[in-house]
C-alpha cells in the first residue's frame, strides 16, 4: 500500500486551501445582494406582462450565483463540489420538464385516450 | 504542508497529528474536502427536497394564476423585503464568522456566530407575527379559512403552499440556530483555528443554503404581480 507517497501534483501545488477569502469581497456581495433584492421588489411593480416571474427568477438566479459563487467558496474550492450542485441542478431541470410536459400536452391528446380530469380551471 | 515533511525523510511517518485528523485520511486538507464534498451532496439532496414543493407551486400557479396574484397581496412584502435583507445579513455575518476561524481570531469566531444566530432570530420573530397575522385573518387552510371574492379555493391553495414552504424553511432554520451555537460553544473552547476549522465552514455552506431558499421564496410568494 502506498497510500502515504505522495500523488499527483495535486496537493504539492502551493498552499492548498488559498482560499481566504478577503474581507471587502464579502461587504461586496452583502451590498450587491441588498441591491439586487431591492430590484426584484422594484421589478414586481412595474407590469411587465408575462415576464415579472422570468425577471423576479432571474435576479433570484443571480443572488443564488452570488452566494454560491463567493460566501459558499465555490469559486474557490474543487470542481466536485460544482458537480455536487450541476447534477442537483440536472435533476431538477428534469423535474420541472417532465412535469411541465405532462401539464402542456394532457389536454392535447385524443379525449378518448385522456385520463380523468386533474385539474378545474377557475377561469375558461 | 505535511507533503513537505514526508518528502524530505523519505519515510511515511506524519510529522506532527493534528487531533482532528481521522487515521482514515492522508492529511487534514483530504479531510476538510471530504467533509465539505459531502456537505454539498446533502445540499443536493435538499435542493431537491424543496424542488417538489416549487413544482407543486409552478403547477398550482399555472392553474390558478388570478388566485394567486390575489392572496398573495395579503402577504405584507415589506415584511418579507426586511427579512431578506436581515437573512442576506446573517449570511455575511456567517461567511464573517468562517473567515475568522480561517485567520484564527477565537473571539471573532464566537461573535460572528452569535450575530448570525441573533439574525436568524430576528427573521424568525418576524416570521411568527406573520404566521399569527394569518392565523387572525382566517387565512390559515382548514375549516376556519375565509377569503373575500371568487377565488377563496385557490386562495387556500397558495397558503397551504405558502405555510408549507415558508414552515420547511423555518423549520431548516430552527435546527441551524442550535447548531450555531453548539459551533460557537466549540470555537470558544479552541477547537478551531486556520489549521481546521471544517465544522464551522459546514454549518455555514447550510446556513447559506437555506438563506438561498428564501432568495426564491421572497419574490414567488409576497411580490406577485397582478
Amino acid at each position: 500500500m502506498a497510500e502515504h507517497t505522495p500523488r499527483a501534483p495535486h496537493h504539492d501545488a502551493g498552499p492548498h486551501h488559498p482560499h481566504v477569502v478577503p474581507v471587502p469581497t464579502y461587504v461586496g456581495v452583502f451590498l450587491a445582494l441588498l441591491v439586487l433584492t431591492a430590484l426584484t421588489v422594484a421589478a414586481a411593480r412595474v407590469d411587465l406582462g408575462p415576464f415579472n416571474t422570468p425577471v423576479a427568477l432571474a435576479i433570484a438566479v443571480a443572488k443564488a450565483l452570488l452566494v454560491i459563487l463567493f460566501f459558499m467558496h465555490v469559486k474557490y474550492g474543487p470542481r466536485l463540489n460544482a458537480l455536487a450542485i450541476a447534477a442537483a441542478v440536472f435533476w431538477l431541470f428534469h423535474l420541472v420538464v417532465g412535469t411541465a410536459a405532462d401539464y402542456y400536452a394532457r389536454d392535447r391528446v385524443n379525449a378518448e385516450d385522456r385520463p380523468a380530469q386533474p385539474f378545474v380551471l377557475e377561469d375558461d | 504542508m505535511s507533503e513537505a515533511a514526508a518528502g524530505q525523510g523519505g519515510t511515511a511517518s506524519p510529522p506532527v497529528h493534528h487531533p482532528a485528523l481521522q487515521h482514515h485520511f492522508r492529511d487534514l486538507p483530504t479531510q476538510q474536502d471530504a467533509s465539505i464534498f459531502g456537505m454539498w451532496v446533502f445540499i443536493a439532496q435538499e435542493m431537491l427536497f424543496f424542488g417538489g414543493l416549487f413544482m407543486m407551486y409552478a403547477v398550482y400557479r399555472a392553474v390558478y394564476p388570478q388566485g394567486f396574484a390575489e392572496a398573495s397581496h395579503h402577504l405584507d412584502w415589506r415584511l418579507g423585503a426586511f427579512n431578506t435583507a436581515v437573512l442576506i445579513g446573517s449570511s455575511l455575518t456567517m461567511a464573517m464568522a468562517v473567515h475568522a476561524a480561517a485567520v484564527g481570531r477565537r473571539k471573532q469566531i464566537v461573535t460572528y456566530l452569535l450575530l448570525t444566530i441573533a439574525l436568524g432570530s430576528v427573521f424568525l420573530g418576524i416570521k411568527v407575527v406573520e404566521y399569527a397575522d394569518k392565523f387572525e385573518h382566517h387565512l390559515v387552510p382548514g375549516a376556519a379559512f375565509q377569503f373575500p371574492g371568487a377565488h377563496a379555493p385557490a386562495a387556500e391553495v397558495f397558503y397551504s403552499l405558502y405555510f408549507a414552504m415558508t414552515g420547511l424553511h423555518a423549520l431548516h432554520m430552527v435546527i441551524g440556530i442550535p447548531i450555531l451555537a453548539v459551533i460557537g460553544g466549540l470555537a470558544w473552547r479552541g477547537r478551531y483555528g486556520p489549521e481546521y476549522h471544517t465544522p464551522v465552514e459546514i454549518t455555514g455552506l447550510y446556513w447559506h443554503f437555506v438563506d438561498i431558499v428564501w432568495i426564491f421564496l421572497f419574490p414567488l410568494l409576497y411580490l406577485i404581480h397582478g
